[in-house]
């Protein structure tokens, strides 16, 4: 690789500067703010503050609700990264095959992505509602007794559905590009020596693409974890019971609805601290098996 | 749509305007009929006089905009007045200096406050134990049941009689369902709200300690015998299919208005949008257990006040009181309960609504202020108070989802709840 050089010190760092400034404002700042908060117990309005040490920390990991809401998220992100992953990547093959209008069918694709989560959780919920669901209605007929309102795991499912289906449009396109990375003459290689279409799938082209799943399941991960607030909120509201509240919920619902702020921001730090700690493993370990072409 | 042209007129104007006007931000939770109901008092207020200028805005429900609120506070860019419901009453309550107590603004801006005005029950909660009104009860409401009158006469039932106590409604829940006149017999909007809070103060028995938390720091007391009866025939019905399990807030008024469901229990605030919907539907009061002694006594205030934000300009306060003053008017009070079903808070505007013929028009609509002035409050139907209400909602609703769910019997299910509200209780006190 090439190495640039600057003639300027000042120069690299006035270029650095606006990415740094969002950095600082946007993550450094609150994340601070979040620690701070995190060793006090207040009131909601903030009239009165106590420093409690790591009180709110030790109270939250002793709770049973807390360790619900781990085990919540981790079903909720193993299940969005691998359909999403899963169903983008046999689209994205399916899509290649398309001869006449690719471009087409590929925009009808992507275009989940540009729908604002809260909106894609409401276009779920009305299409499963138990009462006025247009596809509640059928399920019902098939004799499913179906009620994401009262079960649980019904509504997981929605929830897991409605975040999947937004998420596999952001995948497919990086697995169209990933796919359209693979040299044809691999592939016509293993055609003339009279490979399958799976075989060859499974040998060539799936270890090729392996930086682009590693890429994606980092981003799906992070995504499931953080990004499917809106969805949550809309569809489910952590319910019925806490079956779907993930740790991110629960945030929101400690801070902002029952206004303990110490508590939620000592869970905030600790999905900081989650998430810090995933992206260096994933790093670690599995970028070791991922082949770079 | 023309609305929206209208604002957005006025807000092109506004520098204009800026100088000679006050402005007073009003951040409130209203939608639909009732939302529709805001934007007409505050442009009416803005046009009878010169001097103010009230500007509603809607800041999402209740929960989220009391969150609005508080945060907007911590940042220091507080609203003048805001829209908090009555579970938030004791938030609000706990947070002196963050507020200012209408009454004292209303003197300050030089009204005369007379508190006997006022219907007694309404503004008895959103006083201190000393009397003194904290909060302007904007919108007061009272849950009752509506009946759709079309599936009524399907099922057999008696279309001018709706069910009194909790046995009827159940008895004709089921015939809805058995005779094929709605898939779904009954349905409820809040059940912690409906069958928690009113079911305690209309069957007289407690909600929790102290005068239910308005006395002191409530204890909860939620899994008498008289809530677990009521709690596991509710799970009978879910079981049955005859009760349909709507939502932890008002969700269910879908499948009422829908005409999935024959009977619902709602606010009467909830009135607008069945109004609305254009359905043939009859009122009739909060059915009552009949084996509770002394029941009916009374319900208790629902929906949501107005507080006073502190530390805001003298001038800004003069507008305020000037505005709740104008709220207080007949007029206005009586086109907000016939508009909306939410109560008048003033008795000159209950005796005006009577003394009209709206009531035998309407009839049915004067329902919600007979259930609460009917009886004399006893010390378990004032109201209910908790520092942490929201948070006690919301375990009561995941205890009672999982019992309708059928993973726990209605026993478990309040012990549960009793449980882990004290406990949370004890955690918001403490800390």
């Amino acid at each position: 690789m090439r190495r640039t050089v600057f003639p300027h010190k000042l120069l690299p760092w006035l270029l650095l500067a606006p990415q740094l400034a969002i950095t600082l404002i946007f993550f450094y700042w609150p994340a601070g703010q979040a620690f701070r908060q995190s060793m006090l117990r207040e009131d909601a309005f903030g009239l009165k503050s106590t420093f409690v040490g790591l009180a709110n920390f030790r109270k939250v990991l002793g709770d049973p609700n807390y360790l619900n809401a781990v085990q919540v998220t981790a079903v909720f992100s193993a299940l969005v990264a691998l359909f999403a992953m899963a169903i983008a990547l046999f689209l994205a093959v399916q899509a290649e095959k398309v001869i006449r209008g690719k471009g087409f069918y590929r925009t009808l694709m992507i275009w989940p992505y540009a729908v604002a989560p809260a909106i894609a959780g409401m276009l779920w919920l009305f299409m499963f509602n138990p009462s006025f669901g247009t596809l509640a209605w059928p399920l019902r007929q098939m004799g499913i007794h179906w009620n994401p309102l009262l079960d649980g795991d019904h509504a997981m499912i929605l929830v897991v559905a409605a975040a999947t289906w937004k998420q596999i449009s952001y995948n497919f396109l990086f697995f169209v590009a990933g796919l359209q990375a693979i040299p044809r003459s691999l592939l016509e290689a293993a055609a003339i020596d009279g490979a399958s279409r799976r075989h060859a799938f499974w040998t060539i082209v799936f270890p090729l693409l392996t930086p682009t799943t590693f890429f994606l399941l980092v981003v799906n991960t992070v995504y499931a974890l953080f990004d499917t607030f809106g969805i949550i909120h809309a569809v489910t509201g952590g319910g019925p019971g806490k079956a779907t509240e993930t740790l991110v919920y629960k945030v929101y619902n400690d801070g902002f609805v029952n206004l303990i702020m110490g508590d939620s921001a000592a869970q905030s730090v600790i999905l900081m601290i989650i998430v810090i700690a995933l992206t260096a493993f994933q790093f670690r370990f599995i970028e070791r098996r991922v082949h770079y072409g | 749509m023309q609305r929206t042209v209208f604002w957005l007129a006025g807000l092109m104007a506004l520098p204009v305007a800026a100088e000679a006007k006050t402005e007073i931000s009003w951040w409130h939770a209203m939608t639909g009929a009732n939302a529709e109901v805001v934007t007409k008092i505050a442009s009416d207020f803005n046009a009878s006089q010169e001097d103010y200028e009230v500007k509603p805005v809607f800041k999402g429900t209740y929960p989220e905009t009391l969150n609005a609120g508080i945060a907007a506070f911590r940042a220091g860019q507080a609203p003048d007045i805001i829209q908090v419901f009555d579970v938030g009453t004791g938030v609000m309550m706990g947070a002196q200096g963050a507020i200012k107590p209408v009454a004292e603004v209303l003197k300050e801006g030089g009204y005369d406050f007379d508190k006997s005005q006022y219907l007694p029950g309404i503004v008895g909660y959103y006083s201190t134990p000393e009397g003194e009104m904290l909060s302007f009860p904007y919108n007061s409401s009272s849950p009752i049941l509506y009946y759709n009158k079309d599936i009524f006469e399907k099922a057999g039932l008696d279309v001018d009689n709706p069910p009194k106590t909790w046995a009827e409604v159940w008895a004709a829940a089921r015939k809805i369902k058995e005779s094929g006149a709605a898939t779904c017999g009954y349905t409820s909007t809040w059940l912690t709200w409906i069958h928690t809070e009113n079911f305690a103060a209309w069957n007289n028995v407690s909600w929790a300690t102290n005068e239910n938390g308005l006395a002191g720091t409530p204890e909860l007391k939620i899994d008498g015998p008289l809530f677990v009866k009521h709690f596991q025939e509710l799970a009978d019905l879910a079981k049955e299919g005859v009760f349909v399990y709507g939502g932890r807030t008002s969700e269910a008024k879908q499948n009422f208005t829908s005409g999935e469901c024959g009977i619902l229990t709602e606010s009467s605030g909830g009135l607008g949008d069945i109004v609305k919907s254009g359905m043939n539907y009859g009122i009739g009061q909060l059915p009552y257990d009949e084996t509770a002694e002394g029941a009916p006594q009374n319900t208790t205030p629902g929906g949501a006040s107005l507080w006073v934000m502190g530390g805001k300009s003298d001038e800004t306060y003069k507008g305020v009181a000037a505005f709740f003053n104008y709220l207080s008017q007949t007029e206005v009070q009586q086109y907000l309960h016939e508009q909306s079903g939410y109560l008048p808070v003033t008795m000159a505007a209950y005796e005006a609504t009577k003394a009209s013929d709206f009531y035998q028009k309407n009839p049915g609509r004067e329902t919600p202020i007979l259930q609460m002035m009917g009886k004399p409050p006893t010390e378990n139907s004032k109201g209910v108070r908790a520092p942490n209400l929201p948070q006690l909602r919301d375990i009561q609703n995941e205890e009672y989802e999982k019992m309708l769910a059928g993973q726990q019997d209605a026993a478990t299910a309040l012990k549960n709840a009793v449980e882990r509200g004290n406990a949370a209780i004890k955690e918001a006190v403490g800390g």
